[in-house]
């Protein structure tokens, strides 16, 4: 179960990129500090709000930072390169984890489980499991559904969509690109926050946290096939039941060790990701 | 031929007179940090051939620095008294183990510095041939990415690690005998002498490097990074030279590692962390990439502050910032060569416009 939980924070995070390098072509390497921040907003929210409203109120100010990243850093950005945002979100994700650093130190936080305590489970046809690992892999799935019906069925998520196939394109229908950008920025913020509240009570939450998700969902994102949402949720579940099983083997020291050993070769055997075919992957830009 | 020693013969005229200005002002203690910056610039230099001449990003540096310092200080420490084999007396009979007493008297017998450094260099080399080889097929994201998670894997095994001291690291190392007289040792006694030693090296990188830059394989790899299909149409080995080019950095990174922990006389798992790998990116990227002097100036400057603790709790913060700052404004780094004509015209131009070359 432990294995599923991690996935479904894995997948979150993966489908964090995606939605981000689809829109733009690059990797964001502040997605983990997304996750991050998303946990310890709410975790100081929740000091004097309810649990929903705190959590409500960390994705919004996760999403007006994405926002804000987007629109200082790369919006005027002309046909930058792959090595300068590379080194561009390198360097966001640094300023984000140093003044988390300076604005609540190195202690750790977490929330509250969601319903129920740490110690208590739920009865489930014979297997207990706590209740916060239902309130994940709930609200994963529920992520999942909307991003798929906000692609699909809205015409925002459409107009998203349009800019990811052909920039130019969607630019002559009449589409602003660059708000679309913005707003891939703060999509992806908001699902990462959200995916910091709910899994805070379980692994809690560190101001330098996020760089070992986003290594993890970048892991996850390759292995999905870059740009493949769908995918990343099958590929989150594998490494997280991999890495799961990996501590029975492996001291829980390289556990982490395991995960990018597990990206290395994928990027060396398959880069196309397991579900995704070598031909599409030839047409993106690296 | 002039041209390429004039700034050797300038910058070595520097250091000397960094060390006569500590003389007379009577600050020799800062002679200290100098000296741990210029095993950090060794690093510095050969990432700079990596990054600005090879045209190839390693996230990574960090943790071949963290295997030459953790190989040299493991061996010089690791007490085979209690193991008597056949090996280990073959061993002491070639004079490869030293007897010393350690800081509480006990007798240890160790590895020899000379050969736990060869040994350091000689894991490195092959660990960066295993990796450089299929990382270096990788571009853009996914090279970045890649060896961004060799340095972690790094990291974590050092972090996780006991015989490797886990979070505390080795300490303990004694210093490098090189010559008679001539120790690597952070003893406040030998500072002076361990200041041009250090910086001695760093010119000798600095002059080898140089060279390379200016031989058929540096005219090669300028190629490569221009237009990597057509230097390959030309017949250049293209790969061959981009994964040498990668050994030879790491090999830079992994003596500085071993060198410098002699000095300091111990390392740390943060040695190996990712912040210092970016940290190391950053000051090659303020330098101008494809410069060695601007990455070594850069480096002399910044690693100094830094070690001073002039960044205070702001450390990486510092480093942040700058790499976002010179990204966005001046990706082509601060110190380029043809800075000083930019200025130039956009003075004559337009008085107003001077910040913004």
């Amino acid at each position: 179960m432990a294995g599923i939980t991690y996935g479904t924070i894995y997948a979150i995070v993966a489908i964090g990129f995606n939605i981000i390098y689809n829109a733009t072509g690059i990797i964001n390497f502040a997605q983990g500090e997304f996750v991050m921040l998303g946990g310890m907003t709410a975790v100081t929210l929740n000091q004097f709000l309810p649990l929903p409203l705190a959590i409500l109120a960390a994705v919004v100010i996760t999403t007006i930072v994405g926002a804000v990243i987007e629109i200082v850093f790369i919006r005027w950005l002309h046909k930058p390169s792959v090595l300068r945002m590379v080194i561009i979100t390198i360097g966001i994700s640094i300023l984000i984890r140093e003044t988390a650093l300076h604005i609540w130190g190195e202690s750790v936080k977490a929330l509250p489980y969601f319903t129920g305590s740490s110690g208590s489970s739920i009865n489930l046809g014979g297997v207990y499991i706590s209740s916060q690992i239902l309130w994940v892999v709930g609200i994963g799935a529920l992520v999942v559904a909307a991003l798929g019906a906000f692609f699909n069925l809205t015409m925002l998520g459409r107009q998203m969509r349009a800019c990811s196939a052909n920039r130019d394109a969607a630019r002559l229908c009449g589409i602003d690109a660059g708000n679309m950008v913005t707003l891939s920025f703060m999509v992806s913020a908001a699902i990462g926050a959200l995916g910091g509240c709910i899994i805070c009570p379980i692994t809690y939450v560190q101001y330098d946290s996020g760089t070992p998700l986003a290594i993890k969902g970048f892991t996850v994102a390759i292995l999905g096939g870059l740009g493949n949402s769908t995918a990343a949720v099958g590929a989150g579940m594998i490494l997280g039941i991999l890495e799961s099983f990996s501590i029975w083997v492996l001291p829980t020291a390289y556990k982490e060790a395991i995960s990018i050993a597990i990206l290395l070769a994928i990027l060396f055997l398959k880069p196309a990701g397991i579900f995704g075919s070598p031909e599409a992957a030839r047409l993106k830009e690296f | 031929m002039a041209r390429r020693y004039l700034p050797v013969a300038a910058f070595a005229g520097l250091i000397v007179a960094i060390q006569l200005a500590t003389l007379f002002t009577g600050t020799a203690y800062h002679l200290t940090q100098l000296t741990m910056t210029a095993y950090y610039s060794l690093i510095i230099v050969g990432l700079c051939m990596l990054i600005g001449y090879a045209g190839q990003i390693s996230l990574g540096h960090a943790g071949f620095f963290a295997i030459g310092g953790y190989v040299a200080a493991f061996l010089t420490t690791w007490n085979l008294k209690p193991h008597p084999g056949a090996f280990v007396s073959l061993l002491g009979k070639s004079g490869a183990l030293v007897a010393r007493p350690d800081a509480y008297g006990v007798s240890l017998l160790t590895v020899h510095p000379w050969l736990a450094c060869a040994a350091a260099i000689l894991l490195t080399v092959v660990i960066a041939y295993l990796v450089g080889g299929p990382v270096l097929k990788l571009k853009g994201h996914y090279l970045a990415m890649a060896t961004l998670g060799f340095g972690i894997i790094v990291y974590r095994m050092v972090l996780g690690t006991e015989f490797l001291g886990a979070a505390d690291g080795i300490s303990d190392v004694p210093g490098f005998p090189l010559l008679s007289g001539m120790v690597i040792t952070g003893n406040s006694s030998a500072r002076v002498s361990n200041y041009y030693l250090a910086w001695g090296l760093v010119v000798l990188g600095m002059v080898l490097l140089l060279n390379l830059v200016h031989s058929r394989v540096g005219r090669a790899l300028a190629a490569v990074h221009g237009a990597e299909d057509a230097a390959g149409a030309m017949g250049i080995p293209t790969a061959r030279y981009k994964l040498n080019t990668f050994v030879l950095s790491a090999v830079f990174a992994s003596l500085a590692g071993v060198l410098l922990t002699h000095y300091n006389g111990g390392i740390g798992p943060s040695e190996a962390g990712v912040m210092k790998s970016v940290r190391y990116v950053a000051i090659v990227a303020i330098g101008g990439m494809a410069n060695l002097w601007g990455a070594l100036s850069m480096s002399l400057v910044l690693n100094y502050l830094s070690l001073r603790g002039y960044f205070g709790t702001y450390d990486d913060a510092v480093f942040g910032v700058i790499l976002i700052l010179i990204m966005l404004f001046a990706p082509d780094g601060l110190l380029r060569r043809h800075l000083l004509s930019d200025l130039k015209r956009a003075v004559s131009r337009n008085p107003a416009e001077e910040e913004a070359p």
